[in-house]
């Protein structure tokens, strides 16, 4: 499972923690485009997701980084960076991308970087840290 | 000891028993070893390939031995007698160089050759080496086996010889920092280089990484934590020192690699046996060839591998089992840590990730410097991090193991076993009631039980007036769930409650958090968090904000600004849209513009296509939809206007509103334009509770709105009507009149010192309105009545400014965290394959 296809986007460091980069991902089947957001929490994990709050479609990546959930930066919802969900009394989910961390490099798994993977994304991804 | 040391199996073996061949002669190796010959001594005709020359030691007790706590004799744990009684024959210090699987061979570096009929690969693992310029420099090491502690010694000797060395340790885990602290205390000048923000961040979390690292900072480490090595700088081939991403440079007479291991698979690889981050091995330490088994570090079981010896252990049970024919399994182990490192107690098992479900329970004690975290899921604990106490880490880690249901006991679960164990006493309140009379309940202030029960006896109804009149709970308060305990026993349901937390974080509210800090000079979050005994490891996005806030106005030349804790706006410096593009509002000082600027802005508009341009209610120009990537541009251009950030998206000073006043209106008083454009020179840049909004009028008519403005002047003929707590949002609220004064030098100077007062007293988000209706006028009047008050909360406001008033859009525009604005990279799938552009 976890020996699938995985895409190199480069070293840990680019991300500071308790902050989210983004990864925008273009050309897509019919042309389209999607964004995704790159996590980094105070803990130490990594996790990727989809960039948009399943409330009016915020920019997740912008948001305050608090344990494994982000607050959105337009209406407040907490969403959970390891499964997607929206928390409390919020209903929603935004995709996650199944991420690993290997000697210092972030890679993603390919199919769900495409969007072709949700039936094999449904694990959740492992809780990812630097050395392993 | 350092000598190859080969011990010949025992004449009188006899000549059926199958052959078993083990390589490795580590932990695991001879673990197993021993586990067989407990069960079945005469089974197998054993020999051991150990690659390091001597007999097996405690690997784990190399730090004590750096440390010189123990020497190497005193961790040896199979003795040259131990092999001979047992009819082992060790072949030491000649490695493993192939196995051939075909013929049941192994063969050795000196070209021994020896046929098997059971094989056990037990390996370890090697140390992980990042691939930089200079890694193979003379003085780079390991840590990993005794060779490596003896060069650590020399360079350590080498140093004290010279007067100190310097060692840089890379790698901030459990290993790099017991070499760390062994080089220390063997008198060398230690830093250690960590590339993640924490320490141990696969054992810790950020609050208890913050205190290991206080404490080895006050130990004189240097700890470079979000560091990363770029390359290690040599001298006639010797370390000379370590260059980071960053440019700094760090002088090391040694440079210690300790950035984790690799499963030593190269053996196992080349001989065809399946591999994958470790060897693959099933439920009987079988690996994919029957006649092949594999124990220790170099293992894959279910997916694991592990770095510690306790799973050794078990695996090499069930290896023993399965030998000698009487198979039971294992099944996986859950792991536990504790830092080497003497005077450090410190413990961390499972996962303290949290996550869906899970469910912090924090108790801090800054006094003793604890801090403990139990991560409870359906009921059950699933990871522990100790700081400060340990004793109940192996109870806590039992109960994990066990998986057992502690939702009995839930409610006292982080005060220890003590206060959890069982029955009666598994109900807090309970708990606390068996406790004797003179059992101390508030360690800071040595106030026993029997004395809190007397003073809520004696009238003290709530958590404050007991703090207030006992000291119970009014310092660290970590056992204020001890008196909340004592005076819901005492009272039954008539506990009053206190003014609100400041979130669910803690049990403090606002004004406790602001009064500690000055008092206890706390300097940054983490440090507030573990003072104030914060129930969450890293706070909310309600509290992280407030305290980015309380520190900033408490300590304006020191603190330095968490972005992380600062809302979209604050920290992109612009406006967040509802479809996540920013908008752009330039300063205009006093609402007053010229050619210049419009053109600029005009500009801007074109160049970027952004699609509205506005006229906001502040008086000034809004320009929208610009994309997060083109902020710094479009802050360049407008910089070279002349123009600087308008602060709409701050807590912070937003417009100061002015009229055209005494220069051009038929009745206008004064020159409120000019005193608008003075205002808001002194006051731009500065952080606030809430926004903050000023505006100056020419006469009573009032053009500028003044008075529903947070400072509010109003011009007449004798001076200036200063104004103060309106509002025109939500609830529309007028001001009142706080004084008049006669010059401008007075109106700016009591606008300076009401902002501080403000600064200094309201909530975080709390308007100056609702502020004032809180704390009365009369009271802003009593705090500014004297002039050396107004001076010295003037001067406080100046001084503040000194470090505020730097235009962020230009730091931006000149490259400063541009990874806050650029992608990551950009990916584009291309026949099946990626394209990555970088940003
Ligand atoms: C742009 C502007 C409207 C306009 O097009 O004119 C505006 C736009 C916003 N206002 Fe305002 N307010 C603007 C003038 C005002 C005024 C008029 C004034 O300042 O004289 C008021 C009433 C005066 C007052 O504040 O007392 C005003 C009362 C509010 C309030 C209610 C505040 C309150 O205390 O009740 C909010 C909500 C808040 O801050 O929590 C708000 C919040 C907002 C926010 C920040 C909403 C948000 O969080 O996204 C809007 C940001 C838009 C953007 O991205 O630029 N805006 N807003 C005005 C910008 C002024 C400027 O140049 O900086
Ligand atoms: C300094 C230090 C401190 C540690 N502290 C702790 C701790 O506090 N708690 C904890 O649980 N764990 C700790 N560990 C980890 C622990 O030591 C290991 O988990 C354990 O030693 C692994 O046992 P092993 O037999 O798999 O590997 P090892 O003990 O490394 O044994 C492998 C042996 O195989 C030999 N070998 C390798 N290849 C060949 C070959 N081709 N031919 C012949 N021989 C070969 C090696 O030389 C080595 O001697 C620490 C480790 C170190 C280095
Ligand atoms: S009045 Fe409401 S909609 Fe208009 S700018 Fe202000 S907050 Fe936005
Ligand atoms: S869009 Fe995220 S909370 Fe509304």
């Amino acid at each position: 499972m976890m020996y699938g296809d995985w895409l190199d986007i480069g070293p840990v460091g680019q991300i500071e923690a308790g902050t989210a980069r983004t990864l925008p991902v273009e050309g897509l089947k019919d042309g389209a485009r999607r964004e995704l957001a790159i996590f980094h929490t105070l803990r130490g994990e990594f996790f990727a997701i989809e960039n948009r709050c399943p409330h009016k479609q915020g920019p997740l990546s912008q948001g305050i980084v608090h344990g494994d959930v982000v607050t959105c930066p337009l209406h407040n919802w907490n969403i959970s960076l390891r499964s997607g969900r929206a928390l409390g009394e919020d209903e929603g989910c935004v995709p996650t991308i199944p991420l690993k961390v290997d000697a210092g490099r972030l890679y993603l798994l390919r199919a769900a970087v495409l969007g072709e993977a949700d039936e094999v994304a449904a694990p959740v991804p492992e809780a990812a840290t630097v050395k392993d | 000891m350092n000598a190859p040391v080969n011990v010949k199996a025992g004449k009188g073996a006899l000549p059926a028993r199958e052959k078993l061949v083990v390589i490795g002669n580590g932990m695991a190796g001879c673990r197993a070893v021993e586990e067989v010959l407990s069960r079945d001594g005469d089974r197998f005709e054993i020999t051991i390939f150990g690659a390091e020359p001597r007999v097996n030691y405690n690997r784990i007790m190399l730090s004590p031995v750096l440390a010189g706590e123990k020497t190497f004799e005193e961790i040896v744990i199979n003795t040259p007698e131990w092999y001979e009684e047992n009819g082992i024959t060790l072949v030491s210090g000649d490695k493993v160089v192939q196995i051939d699987r075909a013929t049941q061979t192994v063969i050795a570096a000196s070209g021994r050759v020896e046929p098997y009929d059971r094989l056990l690969i037990a390996t370890g693992s090697d140390p992980f080496i990042i691939p930089v310029p200079g890694k193979d420099l003379d003085g780079v090491v390991t840590f990993r086996d005794l060779d490596d502690v003896d060069k650590m010694l020399a360079a350590a000797d080498a140093g004290q010889a010279r007067g100190g060395g310097s060692a840089v340790v890379i790698g901030g885990g459990l290993l790099g920092l017991e070499a760390a602290h062994g080089l220390s205390l063997r008198g060398m000048k230690v830093t250690v280089i960590h590339l993640m923000p924490t320490l141990m961040e696969r054992q810790l979390d950020e609050a208890a990484g913050f205190l290991l690292r206080s404490e080895l900072e006050r130990r004189g480490q240097t700890i470079l934590t979000g560091a990363n090595t770029k390359e290690i700088l040599g001298k006639d081939g010797k370390v000379a020192g370590v260059r980071l991403e960053d440019g700094t440079e760090i002088v090391a007479d040694i440079v210690v690699m300790a950035v984790g291991i690799r499963p030593a698979t190269g053996l196992a690889k080349e001989a065809g046996l399946e591999v994958e981050r470790g060897i693959l091995v099933d439920d009987h330490m079988v690996t994919s060839d029957p006649a092949v088994l594999s124990v220790g570090e170099c293992v894959q079981h279910r997916g694991l591998c592990y770095g510690l010896v306790a799973p050794l252990w078990d695996m090499c049970r069930a290896l023993a089992d399965h030998l000698t024919d009487q198979p039971t399994g294992y099944t996986g182990s859950v792991t536990s840590t504790k830092l080497k490192v003497s005077g450090i107690d410190l413990f961390s098992a499972g996962d303290f990730s949290g996550g869906e479900g899970c469910e912090d329970i924090v108790m801090r004690d800054a006094a003793r410097g604890i801090y403990k975290r139990v991560i409870v899921k359906d009921n059950r604990i699933v990871g522990a991090v100790l700081y400060g106490d340990t004793a109940d880490g192996s109870w806590y880690f039992d109960l994990l193991k066990k998986s057992e249901d502690v939702s009995d006991i839930r409610e006292a679960l982080i005060f220890g076993q003590a206060f959890a164990s069982g029955g009666a006493l598994a109900d807090p309140n309970a708990a606390v009631a068996a406790l004797s009379d003179d059992a101390e309940i508030c360690g800071c202030n040595g106030v026993s039980k029997g004395q809190v029960v007397s003073c809520i006896a004696g009238g003290a109804h709530s958590l404050d007036a007991v703090r207030a009149s006992c000291k119970a709970s009014a310092s660290c308060g970590s056992c204020t769930g001890l008196v909340e305990s004592l005076l819901s026993l005492t009272l039954g349901g008539e506990v009053e409650s206190g003014p609100a937390t400041m979130c669910k974080c803690t049990s403090f509210t606002h004004d406790d958090v602001r009064a500690l800090i000055l008092d206890k000079k706390l300097m940054s979050i983490p440090h507030v968090l573990q003072e104030l005994h914060w129930s969450t490891p890293d706070g909310c996005a309600s509290c992280r904000p407030a305290l980015n806030y309380y520190l900033l106005c408490a300590w304006p030349g020191e603190y330095v600004d968490d972005q992380k804790s600062r809302f979209v706006n604050e920290r992109m410096h612009a406006n967040i849209q509802k479809d996540g593009t920013y908008s752009v509002v330039p300063r205009m000082w006093g609402g007053l513009t010229n050619p210049r600027e419009l053109r600029a802005i005009a500009d801007v508009v074109e160049k970027y296509n952004a699609p509205m341009v506005k006229v906001t209610g502040g008086q000034r120009l809004d320009i929208f939809g610009i994309k997060k990537e083109d902020l710094p541009a479009v802050w360049a251009d407008l910089n070279a206007a002349g123009m600087v950030s308008g602060h709409a998206y701050g807590k912070s000073l937003r417009t100061v509103k002015t009229c055209v006043g005494s220069e051009w209106c038929r009745f206008g008083t004064q020159d409120s334009t000019g005193l608008g454009v003075k205002l808001e020179r002194m006051t731009w840049g500065s952080w606030m509770p809430h926004k903050f909004k000023i505006a100056v009028s020419g006469c009573p008519r009032n053009c500028a709105e003044a008075t529903i403005k947070d400072f509010g002047v109003v011009c007449v003929d004798s001076g200036y009507e200063l104004h103060v707590g309106g509002n025109g949002g939500i609830k529309v609220r007028a001001t009142d009149l706080l004084c008049k004064v006669a010059t401008e030098a007075e109106a700016m100077e009591m606008c300076a010192a009401f902002i501080q007062l403000y600064r200094e007293e309201a909530r975080y988000l709390e308007r100056t309105a609702p502020w004032i209706e809180r704390v009365g006028l009369e009271h802003v009047k009593q705090k500014l009545a004297r002039p050396q008050a107004i001076a010295a909360y003037a001067a406080r406001f100046h001084y503040s400014q000194t470090f505020m008033q730097d235009d962020p859009w230009a730091k931006r525009a000149a490259g400063e965290r541009a990874d806050l604005h650029q992608h990551l990279a950009t990916v584009r799938p291309v026949d099946g394959a990626f394209l990555m552009e970088k940003a």
